[in-house]
């Protein structure tokens, strides 16, 4: 049975049908991402700025890298380029040329896959330490040489640890904006015995902490959403890049039998990952600059 | 829509994103007076010209090709 209007347009519509399929699943997906962009918008107008006095509903500023995030823009805007430039390619019948820029968008996704990984993996091993005299910091733990994930203050107190070595953040007006009490140069300097230049390590005692925690979803609104929001972005481009991969690799006997329906679909996927691509142009700015 | 449509459209929101990028990193820069943030600043104004250049090449080189 012969599959109707996969290359010749459809009359009502004026569209082949994988095409109109694709838009109406991308109209689906704006509905996702659009109930999440609305959800982050109500979390953050009803969240105190900073990090202090409650870190589980505080916005806090400045806790994700930017150089990164920007770097990872730039990968998926140098990718949808590349598909672009693939579907172009099978336009003038040139399929190496396709395969070679196919190769470099799947290269794209994976390179910005492994940079996300990075980057939650210093997430899961960055903490905010609050002490009991009403100071806090965030930093880096130090145990025997080794950056530990996930970790709470129960973690340290079962493991009996009198106190522990932290790589304490420099702080910036960015990172603590409104209400912190934040310690000053010469109580860090006191603190550490003039050494180190009071935010380097540094050696915290079990006992005067209050709350330790990584960032990690539960630690609070804008970790829960960014995570949230984020690794469901995370979840697209994987998919898109396994599928781009299949047809491009695996699939690709279409184009000896049906060349103009095998163009169609690299469209198709170019669609989707044009869209994934636009969901981060969005993104990037909400979380890491706003 | 095609995705040479689409793909219009990705290039002129990547350019805003740039140009919002430069005015962020320079407001950083009247407040911090770092250095980096001058030399982000001019790295994303000069990304905005150049997907803007490149916004040019593309329509150039599909021409003939539909936008629905």
């Amino acid at each position: 049975m012969e599959i109707p209007y996969t290359v010749k347009p459809r009359p009502d519509t004026g569209l082949y049908n994988a095409k109109v399929g694709i838009w109406l699943f991308l109209a689906s997906e704006v509905m996702l991402f659009g109930a999440f962009f609305s959800s982050y918008i109500l979390l953050r107008v009803g969240a105190p700025d900073g990090f202090w006095p409650d870190v589980a509903t505080a916005w806090p500023h400045g806790l994700l890298n930017i150089p990164i995030g920007t770097f990872n823009t730039a990968v998926l805007i140098i990718s949808s380029v590349t598909v672009l430039l693939a579907w172009a390619s099978l336009k003038e019948g040139n399929l190496p040329k396709f395969k070679k820029f196919m190769a470099a968008t799947i290269l794209c996704a994976l390179g910005f896959l492994a940079i996300k990984s990075y980057e939650y993996n210093e997430k899961f091993t960055h903490y905010v330490i609050r002490l009991k005299d009403g100071t806090a910091v965030t930093g880096h733990l130090d145990i025997d040489g080794k950056s530990p994930r996930f970790w709470s203050l129960a973690t340290v107190e079962a493991k009996k640890l009198e106190s522990i070595k932290v790589h304490v953040d420099v702080p910036n007006q960015f990172r603590y904006p409104v209400g912190f009490k934040h310690e000053t140069h010469e109580e860090a300097e006191a603190k550490t015995g003039g050494h180190g230049g009071g935010h380097g390590e540094r050696e915290i005692k079990t006992a005067d902490i209050a709350l330790l925690q990584a960032f990690i979803p539960k630690t609070g609104t804008f970790f829960a959403i960014y995570f949230t929001m984020t690794f469901l972005h995370g979840l697209h481009v994987l998919g898109g890049a396994i599928v781009m991969a299949y047809i491009a690799f695996v699939g690709d006997g279409m184009w000896k039998t049906d060349p103009e329906r095998y163009t169609n679909r690299i469209e198709v996927a170019g669609l989707f990952w044009h869209f994934v691509d636009l969901v981060w142009i969005f993104l990037f700015p909400v979380v890491y600059l706003l | 829509m095609s995705l040479k449509a689409f793909h219009l459209v990705f290039v002129t929101a990547s350019v805003l994103l740039m140009l919002g990028l430069t005015a962020w990193c320079f407001g950083n820069y009247r407040r911090s007076d770092s250095s980096m943030d001058l030399v982000w600043g001019a790295v994303a104004l000069a990304s905005a010209a150049a997907l803007l250049v490149y916004g040019r090449y593309f329509l150039r080189k599909l021409k003939n090709i539909s936008y629905l």
